[in-house]
């Protein structure tokens, strides 16, 4: 393996770890629009309250290393997308601090308030995520020079958005399947549902997005069809679906919530698959789409940061893993904070 | 000035980073200061001490997420906003910011969590190190900053190379001659940031007679780091950092020193009054040879001025800007030695409790601090201009070409409404909690 595939591979995991862990911060956060009671908000916020900001992290990072890695397609891609950037970054701040603000002020339209913010501040990035990747697939009018500029309204085409709502219902099958393994009596039972209706519309919408895809982006499925990793992924794919109403019917509300972790892991490795070596494949020519190769760093700086990676990671997943064991554990409400 | 796409980026990277940069430096300062309070309260069971870490663990709390908020912004700003600087300088700068993000966000942010919310499931020892690690992520993550910053000031470790900056030597871009005086530099400040806000806050409980045992202890505690602290800005990190600017960015010196015309034996300007094109200092009143002295160790030195500097073809940053940041930069740090001298010399003859007027004073100085950051950060990018990588890239080149201006000026207005809003909650949160002072122990039941 090369040091640029390499490269791909670790931004794939960053994303991969961020879909995993703010994923479910950020169905938590749809559903917080969703919730009968006071009781059950300050549950939700509870429950994301000691990790959302580290889960947030694996965004940053993801995107420092794109800068490190192949600056190209930061420089590109982001200029090039520039409102929906500002309206991410909008949402994200929202989020942020309604998460903090919401309990401080005893008052019920302030929390009212914070309670929108935070939804809407999660349910935007949930939908902007699969939009963005949609548009990646349909492939962006990369010029021969690299540089794209789309207007927001033409991000906004039905098949990008049809990925984006396949995204949003992907994140609150998981935020709900987070929140039943973290609670108990009604509110468990109740978010029990929550998965497996998640999981109906995310199943009916995989086989639209992939039957879509099949139109809109033909050239996604060339040459990958005799890859055996494809078929590893579909493998374990296809399986965490399946699991994640067994284990919902079960009870076993862990299992599910990881189920539905293996599910986004192996989405994002077979759109990975699909794209690699391109991460901006070109509408206009497909020689001037933005590739591991031509949009790289230089291959001294991929190494130092391949180390910097291989040292950092490793510490970064074990703190994490310790912390997260820290705070897991049945959440009942309490009065104190949020 | 008119509303281009060029200025109206500037314009929202100095109003992103500006308004971001309030809240680093509190976190910083106030990590390391509860870094002490805990230890305190932890190795003494004193329980004044741990109250005092939960008040302010709050108050670091609130900080702490304003900056997240803010702060995620700057991660995407330079791809959205700056395309042709990330094309240029990715090979390098990109990767330290990278290098913070993996090093610094995770620590400080994983362990925030652990520190705010786990007072009651680690044990004590694994609290303490929790509030060490924000503190040291938090650190970090002002290091590397630096680094990348740094690296625009005083580019090293490259070659410009298929039309871009590449990276040659690590290390050298790392350790760029700027990278530790401005380091150091900053640090100081954030302390003094972290403990002007102690203090302050510890000064309004003594003056509302509230919580009077923790707030005695958490005034001593600001006070006497603020003091060591505020030196510590002046000499030898400040000191250190102008001399530094002197060797290896002369046109920024002549700027915020107020040198015109090059010589000999150059003074040390204490006041004047600047005007632009022609640059000009007026009204001046300075000591003579001391610039000379203190920038080079030698008296009779000569140094450059802003004239000089066009002459050989390098041209020089605003100078108006620049000098006044400058002066009431070193006027401010000037302040904080004087304030908190008095303050520890009325805490050693046990005055502080009826010296209310000084009390008063350290409350209105809380912002102060935060003045002074912004003023060098004003000093640190204006005194750079026109380069955005000095001597290797202009700001005029570095922008996005394919932002339309009235996109960035949605953002500007969305940003600015967005900022202005907070600012204003966070101060209303702030001062409710500050109203509200520490609260009895309570175990909680989660």
């Amino acid at each position: 393996m090369d040091l640029n595939t390499a490269w791909f591979l670790l931004i794939g995991v960053l994303l991969t770890g961020y879909a995993i862990l703010d994923g479910f911060d950020l169905g938590v956060g749809v559903l917080h629009l969703f919730a009968r009671d006071d009781r059950q908000r300050r549950i939700h916020l509870q429950a994301i309250g000691p990790v959302w900001d580290g889960n947030e992290v694996w965004l940053i990072t993801g995107s420092g290393a794109m800068f490190a890695a192949f600056p190209l397609v930061y420089a590109r891609v982001f200029s090039g997308f520039y409102l929906a950037f500002m309206l991410l970054l909008a949402a994200l701040i929202f989020r942020a601090v309604s998460i903090e603000f919401r309990g401080q002020v005893d008052d019920a339209r302030w929390r009212r308030f914070w309670d929108w913010a935070f939804g809407l501040g999660s349910l935007v990035p949930a939908l902007l995520y699969g939009v963005a990747i949609g548009n990646v697939v349909r492939g962006l009018p990369v010029e021969a020079d690299g540089t794209l500029n789309v207007s927001f309204l033409a991000l906004l085409n039905p098949y990008s958005l049809l990925v984006g709502v396949f995204s949003l219902v992907m994140f609150v099958m998981h935020g709900a399947a987070y929140l039943a393994a973290r609670t108990d009596g009604e509110l468990q039972q109740r978010m029990a549902r929550w998965t497996t209706g998640a999981w109906t519309a995310f199943v009916a919408l995989y086989l639209a997005v992939t039957a879509a895809t099949f139109f809109a982006a033909p050239y996604f499925f060339d040459g990958i069809l005799g890859n055996p990793l494809l078929w590893i992924l579909a493998v374990v794919l296809l399986g965490s679906i399946a699991y994640v109403p067994i284990a919902v019917n079960a009870k076993t509300f862990t299992r599910a919530f990881l189920a539905s972790a293996g599910a986004i892991a192996s989405l994002v490795g077979l759109f990975g698959l699909s794209l690699y070596p391109r991460m901006v494949p070109s509408s206009i020519d497909p020689a001037n789409s933005l590739t591991i190769y031509n949009a790289s760093s230089t291959p001294r700086t991929l190494t130092v940061m391949l180390v910097v990676a291989l040292i950092g990671m490793p510490l970064v997943i074990a703190y994490t893993a310790y912390v997260y064991r820290v705070f897991m554990g049945t959440l009942k409400s309490t009065t104190e904070g949020y | 000035m008119e509303l281009d796409a060029l200025f109206l980026s500037r314009l929202q990277f100095a109003l992103t980073i500006g308004f971001h940069f309030l809240f680093p430096p509190l976190t910083i300062g106030l990590a390391w200061l509860l870094v002490l309070t805990e230890w305190l309260g932890w190795r003494r069971g004193d329980e004044d001490y741990v109250r005092a870490g939960v008040f302010f663990g709050k108050i670091l709390g609130l900080t702490f997420a304003m900056g997240v908020a803010t702060g995620i912004v700057m991660e995407f700003q330079f791809g959205t906003n700056w395309a042709e600087y990330s094309v240029f300088v990715g090979d390098v700068f990109g990767s330290l910011l990278a290098v913070e993000a993996i090093f610094a966000f995770f620590l400080e942010s994983t362990f925030l969590g652990l520190y705010l919310f786990g007072r009651d499931k680690v044990s004590k020892a694994v609290h303490w190190f929790s509030i060490l690690m924000v503190a040291v992520g938090a650190t970090l993550s002002a290091f590397w900053i630096i680094v990348a910053n740094s690296w625009q000031q005083t580019p090293a470790g490259f070659v410009v190379q298929n039309g871009r900056a590449e990276l040659a030597d690590f290390w050298a871009a790392v350790f760029n001659p700027s990278t530790i005086p401005r380091f150091s530099h900053t640090m100081s400040a954030t302390i003094i940031a972290g403990a002007f806000l102690m203090a302050g806050i510890s000064a309004y409980l003594l003056l509302k007679d509230k919580e009077t045992a923790v707030a005695r202890k958490t005034l001593k505690i600001g006070l006497i780091v603020g003091l060591i602290a505020s030196v510590a800005a002046m000499f030898p990190t400040g000191h250190h950092h102008a001399q530094q600017v002197a060797r290896t960015q002369p046109e920024k010196l002549a700027a915020m020193e107020g040198l015109i015309h090059g010589q000999r034996a150059a003074p040390l300007t204490l006041i004047g009054i600047p005007s632009e094109e022609p640059p000009e200092l007026n009204y001046a009143i300075g000591v003579p040879g001391l610039l000379s002295w203190m920038a080079f160790g030698d008296g009779d030195a000569h140094v450059d001025g802003i004239e000089d500097l066009r002459r050989q073809g390098h041209p020089t940053p605003p100078f108006a800007i620049t000098f006044i940041s400058f002066h009431l930069m070193v006027g401010l740090g000037s302040l904080f030695i004087a304030l908190t001298a008095l303050g520890v010399l009325l805490l050693a003859t046990k005055r502080i409790d009826n010296s209310r007027l000084f009390l008063k004073l350290l409350i209105c100085s809380i912002p102060l601090p935060l003045a002074a950051c912004q003023l060098g950060w004003i000093v640190a990018e204006v005194g750079r201009q026109p380069w955005v990588v000095y001597r290797l890239l202009k700001t005029s080149d570095a922008f996005s070409q394919n932002v339309a201006a009235g996109e960035i000026l949605f953002s500007i207005i969305m940003f600015g409404t967005i900022y202005l809003m907070l600012g204003v909650l966070y101060l209303f949160i702030l001062v409710k909690k500050i109203k509200q002072g520490p609260q009895p122990l309570v175990t909680k039941e989660i």
